[in-house]
């Protein structure tokens, strides 16, 4: 395993002031216990809301901030003891944050970042072309990095993080704020690198498209507390969601109401449209239709997947439970 | 397509560079980007050796109303000055924008150099360079010149190697200062004020003859913070004059290990500030 995490806890000291002279100590749990591990090659999804705890798991997991108990372990080094062998290792993008130098053009950050993980010139120039090809940089490698827009900047932090081919690569909000197109063309790259190279990824994110086009596995971070371990079918599966067979009839037939294993949702232009809701671990989409064109015949259908965020929100609804 | 050009930085070819040639390309990035505006740079090259001239004209007016300060004539005060200027110009050089660390902290770009494998006051300390602080040690030295000749030297080989020692541990002793300083700031939020008091205010203290002040203070500032080494000391050293408040005169010629000390000092200081900051199993 490339990340081991045992009931990992980070508390921080709020000091707030109460009177003139009066100062009240508040303790602060930004993550609670929470216990998971990272297989080589996986690419983890790490969700939760604004504040949920995800970005100071990260920063735990590079070093940057201990742990208050609980033990981490990235690439079988302890990260804020060894953290600069790690750093060697490991490869970091903050969405908010910027790794380049605001006032030199890109170029020139990635030869600074090439002295720092101390590379030949030829092996970060090689890497740079390469990354530079798929994400398509070319015409912006010499502008002054600010100067550039979000798109791409944040281009240009995922090519840093990844300049001396990390072995993991944490990603913090990589997305945020971009249109979609430049989150499509991120999102492809780093499907690509993956499949190139086996890196690891931890993305952590609140944007769940992310999560969809990237991930394989997925944790929920829900008030420091780990609330769900699992694939985003077990997930959907979990919360109860139901896909929804839209069909379209030739004419206008009666509501479908007993077809086994489905509930009606609605019915529209008297009977043309009708959705059906089904529990993917109740009945197949195959069963479903079977059932329905055996009663009626159908013009077209569709089956809308459920809204992941919807899932999520159903998650934290749900009472507290242990995950799996 | 970019064209990538051979570099001068770091590691040619297949070469694996040196830890040093990490550091040396940081610094050369900072200094070209001075470098851009060479007018510019120009005039704040001659605005400082210009405000090292008001600083020394400060000790001139007072020299116009009395004939000796502390027992000191106005030669041996002014190569006081001379002797801290160029070693706080020096260290202001080489690390003064340490105090910027409050700000790299709160914006985050503190978090962004733990992520690379370097140490933290590494890239703090070649995050920047400011060349223009050239144009104070100028000063220094001019003044240092004319205090020479002005002053009545028993030349020795051992005091003439004190004379070029002293500015070089004078150096270190700000330059540890500057650090500690910055190490206090990640217990203290608003520390930039109390940094100062320590770091321009041992400036402006170590270039006066320690004999105006409280013996409290004297010791205060020889002990704990060492800003009489810088030149008061030394100062006593190259005019064969013992301390009025009976400091041994071996403890005159005893600036480098002062610094030597205060560096141990302010290397224990920031690891436990940086110990702090990331808080770890606490």
């Amino acid at each position: 395993m490339i990340v081991e995490v045992e009931r990992l806890r980070r508390d921080f000291v709020v000091r707030h002031k109460t009177s003139r002279f009066g100062r009240s100590r508040d303790v602060v749990t930004a993550v609670a216990d929470v216990t998971f591990g990272i297989n080589a090659g996986e690419c983890l999804g790490y969700i939760g809301a604004n504040g949920a705890g995800k970005s100071t798991t990260v920063k735990m997991l590079m070093g940057i901030r201990g742990p208050t108990s609980g033990r981490v372990q990235v690439c079988g080094l302890e990260p804020v003891r060894e953290r600069t062998v790690l750093a060697r290792r490991v490869g970091a993008v903050f969405g908010q944050r910027s790794q380049l130098w605001w006032d030199l053009p890109l170029t020139d950050s990635f030869r600074l970042l090439g002295a720092i993980h101390r590379m030949p010139d030829r092996a970060w120039q090689a890497r740079l072309q390469e990354c530079a090809d798929l994400l398509d940089m070319h015409e912006f490698l010499t502008t002054p990095v600010r100067q550039l827009s979000l798109g791409q900047r944040m281009r240009g932090e995922v090519t840093a993080a990844l300049l001396h081919s990390p072995e993991l690569l944490l990603l913090d909000e990589p997305t945020i704020g971009l249109d979609i197109v430049s989150k499509e063309r991120l999102r492809g790259f780093l499907a690509e690198e993956r499949s190139e190279r086996g890196t690891t990824v931890l993305l952590a994110t609140h944007d769940l498209s992310d999560i969809e086009r990237l991930s394989d596995r997925i944790i929920v971070i829900d008030h420091g507390r780990l609330a769900f371990d699992g694939t985003l079918p077990a997930l959907v599966s979990r919360v109860g969601a139901s896909r929804v067979l839209v069909v379209d009839l030739v004419e206008p037939g009666p509501p479908l109401d007993d077809i086994p294993n489905t509930t009606l949702q609605s019915v529209e232009a008297d009977g043309l449209r009708q959705h059906l809701a089904f529990r993917a671990e109740e009945t197949s989409a195959a069963t479903v239709i079977a059932a329905v064109t055996a009663r009626v015949e159908l013009r077209d259908l569709a089956i809308t997947e459920p809204a992941i965020e919807d899932v999520v929100r159903r998650l934290y609804l749900s009472p507290h439970q242990d995950p799996q | 397509m970019v064209e990538l050009q051979p570099l001068g930085t770091a590691g040619r070819g297949d070469a694996v560079p040196s830890l040093l040639s990490a550091y040396v390309a940081l610094v050369r990035s900072r200094l070209s980007a001075q470098m851009v505006y060479r007018g510019s740079f120009a005039f704040e090259v001659g605005a400082q050796f210009g405000i090292g001239f008001v600083d020394f004209a400060e000790i001139y007016v007072v020299f116009h109303q009395v004939s000796s300060l502390g027992g000191f004539s106005f030669a041996e005060v002014a190569m006081m000055f001379a002797l801290t200027t160029c070693a706080f110009s020096m260290a202001d050089m080489f690390v003064g924008h340490i105090d910027g660390l409050p700000n790299y902290v709160r914006t985050g770009q503190f978090d962004a150099m733990l992520l690379r494998p370097l140490s933290a006051l590494g890239q703090l300390v070649t995050s920047d360079f400011s060349l223009r602080r050239l144009g104070r040690a100028m000063t220094g030295l001019l003044v240092l010149g004319a205090a020479l000749v002005f002053t009545d030297i028993d030349w020795t080989p051992a005091r003439l190697l004190l004379l070029v020692i002293t500015p070089v541990a004078g150096c270190a002793i700000f330059c540890a200062i500057f650090v500690a300083a910055a190490a206090v700031s990640f217990w203290l939020v608003e520390g930039t004020e109390f940094a100062n008091a320590f770091t321009y205010g041992g400036n402006y203290l170590a270039s006066l003859p320690f004999t105006i002040f409280h013996v409290a203070v004297q010791r205060f500032f020889t002990f704990v913070i060492p800003a009489a080494f810088v030149a008061y000391l030394p100062t006593l050293a190259l005019l064969g004059r013992k301390d009025p408040t009976g400091l041994p005169g071996w403890l005159c010629w005893s600036g480098p290990v002062a610094a030597l000390i205060a560096a141990a000092a302010a290397r224990l200081l920031w690891r436990n500030g940086l110990h702090h900051y990331v808080g770890a199993g606490s």
